[in-house]
């Protein structure tokens, strides 16, 4: 019989019960929409930041340790390298997802043939690798330099056979009267070789007055084969806390368990650490300008998002409260009837609280997919792709339509148990 | 024994006395009308007898329990145990079916029996009407549905509020019929009216005039047919 009255209420009432599953939807949509983008932003922030470039960067520890003393910023020139052949460890950290992209560096000291000295970088363009966890990777300068400005001929391809190639700054360019497509000839302290100029780039800073081409090819023009002297990498990290802070000092201060915190969470400072651990005598420290950037921009989005979906659902929740509300008024007489034939408070408020739950899961359900909709919308939108569904959004949704249904039913079904049958049945 | 017994009640709203110092007695298996103009204090004295409502002083005796002085959660268990209601606005649930109307006394009592309640409509004359809405149903067949639906679970009292209020002469010779029919069964009738045709054929009718018993006639006769032959004064 129970049944059967739901069945009556939601089918031979669906214009009430569709109203209803219409507020219920649009709040679940909102509450779905909000909730997918807040817990993607945070990547999709980084991603936008990580375009400008790296986070964390590693030298030889010798380097390091001369720059701490001196405070001297830039190359080493100690005759410390480190190892380009343990690039590939980068990616088997246990933050190796949030490693987006990374990039050797290695300088060299080279002469034209009329003795002028220029600024040669070794790096990575869109170096491909095959990593010892079988995944393969395409990382270098091309993504990670994205803000350069190509101003003749194109990026350099080091997949398509422009290993001979070279990209030329604009300053550098102009001052030696270079184009795309001109040859160079480079005397290195141990060879010389020809390269094709196959792009000039305009990055807006000292780059512009370098040479760009592969590190197999600079580091031969010196004789440094397998040799790099810094590595600029790009991740996906989170903001820095107490205990971050007190773990990039020292991580043997840490207890055991806040050490696995630590060590466990995506800090600048613990993913420097786990960079330290496969690079060999290798210090990783994060750019914090832009890490404190970041953390302060994700944090500043993330409670906007919060706040909105705070908002939405509070507006969600009046609404269900108001349609539930004048649903029970206009449902007084019969309330006050079945009480009259025998029902307690309890059936009858369990009946509504089981008719607006089934209509909740019908809203909920069409809201859950709506709001998916909603969020691609967004995050084509702002971020120019998709938002991801995280798993976790789900079951969260599902208790807040549950929690701000109920807590809508609440004036209604306060009403009802004090809904007198003679009331409602003689009005007095 | 009675049926029911009220001593000595009172239903004061503020300065109003709906119900001033009543006293009545209702037997087992008895046929009692009430009657009395609009604002007599039928409708408060229906609901303090129906369970609905608690008097503001004396005593409601149903089968010797002070109903007046049990929770609000008990009443509701001897309204659903021993009272059945009929109303004038016959109070249909408009999304269920008559059959699902009857059976949602039993569901409220004990367990829903299609067919009792089928056999229940059928007593009414309305079993092939069954599957049908309240909206598709006449206003007399809609009151007949209301008495199958009060008399399904067997009660002690039927309690009926102006239950032909709303019906043309057909349908009120219908539903007059089918109370005679459930007294000649032995069950016991209390009809709020004030239509005298309809107070007439029971076997007593007492008066309400300003929240005071009037007077009573007994119908000593008692046929069916309209025949006052006896009146005391209260």
């Amino acid at each position: 019989m129970f049944f059967r009255m739901i069945f009556g209420t939601l089918f031979r009432q669906w214009k009430k019960m569709l109203m209803i599953a219409f507020t219920i939807a649009l709040g679940a949509s909102l509450a779905t929409a909000m909730l997918s983008v807040m817990l993607d932003v945070g990547d999709k922030v980084n991603q936008e930041l990580k375009t400008y470039g790296a986070n964390i960067t590693v030298v030889p520890k010798e380097n390091s340790v001369l720059s701490s003393l001196y405070e001297v910023e830039g190359e080493g020139g100690t005759g410390a390298y480190l190892r380009e052949d343990e690039l590939g460890n980068i990616k088997t950290i246990f933050w190796a997802f949030n490693i987006i992209d990374y990039a050797p560096f290695i300088n060299a000291s080279v002469k034209l043939d009329d003795g002028t000295e220029v600024s040669a970088v070794g790096t990575w363009f869109n170096h491909h690798m095959e990593l010892p966890t079988g995944e393969q990777l395409d990382a270098g300068v091309t993504s990670m330099r994205s803000w350069w400005e190509i101003v003749d001929g194109k990026w350099l391809d080091e997949q398509t056979g422009s290993a001979d190639g070279a990209m030329v700054g604009k300053a550098l360019a102009e001052k030696l009267g270079i184009k795309s497509g001109d040859t160079l000839h480079l005397n290195g302290t141990v060879s010389d070789i020809s390269l094709n100029v196959v792009g000039i780039f305009d990055a807006g800073g000292d780059e512009d007055d370098k040479i760009f081409m592969p590190a197999d090819t600079a580091q031969s023009l010196d004789g440094l084969d397998g040799k790099i002297d810094s590595i600029e990498v790009s991740a996906l990290t989170t903001p820095e806390n107490d205990l971050a802070i007190k773990a990039a000092k020292d991580p043997k201060s840490l207890t055991i368990a806040q050490y696995e915190t630590w060590y466990c969470t995506a800090y600048a400072s613990s993913i420097c650490y786990q960079i330290q651990e496969v690079i060999t005598d290798s210090v990783a420290s994060p750019v914090r300008q832009v890490a404190d950037s970041e953390g302060a921009i994700l944090e500043k989005t993330q409670l906007l998002m919060s706040l909105i979906t705070i908002l939405s659902l509070i507006g969600a929740a009046l609404g269900i409260c108001n349609l539930v509300t004048a649903s029970v008024m206009e449902r007084s007489a019969e309330m006050g009837l079945m009480k009259a034939i025998g029902a307690q408070n309890s059936s009858v408020s369990g009946l509504v609280l089981t008719e607006i739950t089934v209509t909740a899961v019908f809203g909920g359900t069409a809201g859950f997919f709506a709001g998916w909709g909603f969020a691609q919308i967004i995050g084509h939108s702002v971020f120019g792709s998709a938002i991801t569904m995280r798993p976790v959004v789900i079951p969260l949704v599902a208790v807040l339509v549950l929690i701000v249904t109920l807590a809508g039913c609440i004036p209604a079904i306060r009403m009802l148990l004090r809904l007198s049958p003679c009331e409602v049945l003689h009005g007095r | 024994m009675s049926l029911l017994e009220l001593k000595n009640i009172y239903k004061i709203y503020g300065d109003l006395h709906a119900l001033d110092d009543v006293n009545l007695k209702v037997e087992k298996g008895e046929w009692l009308s009430i009657m009395g103009p609009s604002g007599s204090g039928k409708s408060t004295m229906m609901n303090i007898i129906g369970c609905m409502d608690k008097p503001s002083k004396g005593e409601v005796l149903l089968d010797g329990v002070d109903i007046a002085k049990e929770s609000a959660k008990n009443l509701t268990a001897i309204r659903r145990d021993k009272i059945g209601l009929i109303f004038q606005q016959f109070h249909l649930v408009g999304y269920l079916t008559a059959i699902e109307n009857v059976m949602l006394a039993q569901y409220y009592h004990s367990v829903p029996d299609e067919k009792e309640a089928l056999e229940a409509l059928d007593r009414v004359g309305l079993a092939d009407r069954a599957k049908h809405l309240p909206s598709q149903l006449s206003g007399g067949e809609q009151q007949r549905v209301c008495v199958a639906r009060a008399l399904i679970n067997y009660p002690e009292i039927i309690l009926a509020d102006e239950p032909t209020g709303n019906l043309d002469d057909a349908n009120e010779k219908i539903v007059v019929d089918l109370f005679h029919k459930l007294h000649s069964e032995g069950t016991t009738l209390i009809v709020v009216t004030h239509d005298p045709e309809v107070a007439e054929v029971a076997q007593r009718t007492v008066y309400l005039r300003n929240g005071k018993l009037h007077k009573e006639t007994i119908n000593e006769n008692f046929t069916g047919e309209i025949k006052f032959d006896n009146e005391v004064e209260i």
